[in-house]
């Protein structure tokens, strides 16, 4: 492994990170490092081992034996589903392990920021698709987490709650700044949200783009037309610049 | 959940059906027709007495074995029986549940066993239960117990292992302790289970009693109607057999009630 250089604050490291499934190696030796407070996002197609990294990120799965995976704590996931307890109210989903007296409080305060605040008492299965996943990213924010991942959590949603939730996160994340890794297939809300794009294909990290691109993003701007080409590409998917379909 | 959808499609039928619009008693019209020719047939003499108590004779015994007679005494008895096997095969196969739903040693252990003495007719178990207990209380308590445990055990056992694994997922992240998971995560969402568990365990309960009860008794339900055959009193045992009727339907509302209030977080019940 050799020295390595000390780790800032809040950065997380990856070294030669292998998963097996069988026969296929999902993640293929990969290494990996986030800059504390940084926003990345990593693409990828379905069955490209995205989940499993995120995964790893997470603890959820255990470090391979060899490997090296060093995560500030406390780590927060929003999941691709809410994933509330449906038998306790919102609030208590909010402050599940959280210590303290002032837990039902706090669990208020990050209900209010995302917009729930109406919602303090409500029994998870009565919210709508979007408001479940901002209870889960209430959920993730009152642990004030120094890193968090993000594994597709809007892809459940229709196309305008996903893009109200995308404005939330971006905002989220440039009032707490935590490390931020986005798990995504979609180009355009990797382009929206993060600073740093990673594409994932065949366990390796296939390109690994800082997009350059000024807040708040701009669909039509020309810069994001090129990158959103250029990652299209690197996906492996056919674009035709003339007519903006995909073949 | 599938279960309390069917219980809603069933108790919505009627409405929905356009022919019983005009008529919400329609589903009762037969059953009192069979009473109405009940009644006749008796008062013609087609059922004799000894064969079938008329249906206004029953009532009326049954007016009186309340007002004068030991039929609340033999209600109380027949319960406490119930009761007391009920909670004890709950208790057991409930704490047997949980050692094999929360361990693989445990399942190892316990599951092996349970899955083969659940195969048994537990009602044949009558004969070594004199044996071992004599003919008092304790062989009707025990055979209650045992009949009342499996039930809660398979549905405890697979409402645990049934836990969503997400759900877990979800807990271990956010950084509860096994131990809050327990109960936080994996009991709550096995209680469902449990219930269902109870509700049969119920059913079985009060089926046991009838055959625990013919084991020589002295009081309760099944000595008034074992005494009552002595004597070719049709009367008295239809009235027993509705009191066992009637105990079964009151506690599983008992337990029905019992869930509304355990699952008011499903929506599916909130709106009831």
């Amino acid at each position: 492994m050799g020295a390595q250089p000390p780790l800032a604050a809040g950065a997380v490291r990856l070294r030669n990170v292998t998963r097996r499934f069988g026969e296929r190696r999902v993640l293929d030796g990969l290494s990996l490092d986030l800059a504390p407070g940084s926003f990345t996002a990593l693409l990828g197609r379905s069955g490209s081992g995205k989940t499993t990294l995120l995964r790893t990120l997470a603890h959820l799965d255990p470090a391979p034996p060899d490997a090296v995976v060093v995560t500030p704590a406390p780590t927060a996931v929003v999941f691709q589903e809410p994933r509330l307890l449906p038998w306790k109210r919102v609030w208590q989903n909010v402050a599940l392990g959280l210590g303290g007296d002032d837990a039902r409080d706090r669990a208020g305060a990050a209900l209010q920021e995302v917009g729930l605040g109406q919602h303090l008492n409500a029994w998870p299965l009565t919210l709508s698709g979007g408001e479940a996943q901002r209870a889960a990213l209430a959920r993730a924010l009152v642990r004030e987490p120094k890193l968090l991942l993000l594994d597709e959590p809007f892809a459940a949603l229709d196309a305008l709650t996903r893009l109200r939730m995308q404005a939330m996160v971006a905002e989220l994340w440039r009032t707490h700044a935590p490390t931020t890794l986005i798990v995504t297939h979609d180009v355009d809300e990797a382009l929206l949200l993060a600073d740093r794009v990673l594409v994932l294909a065949d366990g390796r990290i296939t390109a690994d783009i800082v997009t350059g691109l000024a807040r708040p993003r701009r669909h039509a701007d020309p810069h994001f037309i090129v990158l959103r080409q250029r990652l299209l590409a690197e996906l492996g998917v056919d674009f035709e610049p003339a007519t903006g379909v995909i073949a | 959940m599938e279960r309390f959808s069917l219980d809603l499609a069933v108790s919505s039928r009627p409405a929905s059906l356009s022919l019983s619009a005009g008529l919400p008693g329609r589903r009762y019209l037969s059953v009192v027709a069979i009473v109405a020719c009940w009644q006749i047939g008796s008062a013609l003499g087609l059922i004799p007495m000894r064969t079938l108590a008329a249906p206004s004779i029953i009532l009326s015994t049954a007016w009186d074995l309340l007002m004068h007679g030991d039929l609340v005494g033999n209600l109380l008895v027949s319960l406490a029986r119930a009761a007391t096997g009920f909670a004890m095969g709950a208790a057991i196969g409930g704490g047997l549940a949980l050692v094999a739903g929360l361990s693989r040693i445990g399942e190892d252990v316990v599951d092996a066993p349970m899955q083969m003495l659940r195969t048994l007719p537990f009602l044949a178990l009558v004969p070594l239960l004199i044996l071992w207990f004599g003919i008092g209380e304790t062989p009707k308590i025990v055979l209650v117990a045992f009949g009342a445990a499996f039930p809660v055990y398979l549905n405890l056992f697979a409402g645990i292992r049934g836990v969503d694994t997400k759900l877990l997922e979800a807990g271990r992240v956010f950084g509860l302790s096994r131990r809050a998971l327990l109960a936080h995560v994996v009991l709550p969402g096995a209680m469902p289970g449990l219930l269902t568990g109870m509700r049969f365990a119920l059913g079985i309960a009060w089926l046991s009693l009838v055959v625990g009860e013919q084991i020589n008794a002295s009081s309760g339900i099944g000595f008034m109607i074992n005494d009552a055959r002595d004597f070719l009193r049709t009367d008295i045992i239809v009235v027993g057999l509705l009191v066992y009727a009637l105990l079964g339907l009151g506690s599983d509302a008992l337990i029905r009630g019992f869930e509304r209030r355990a699952f008011a977080w499903r929506p599916s019940l909130m709106g009831r």
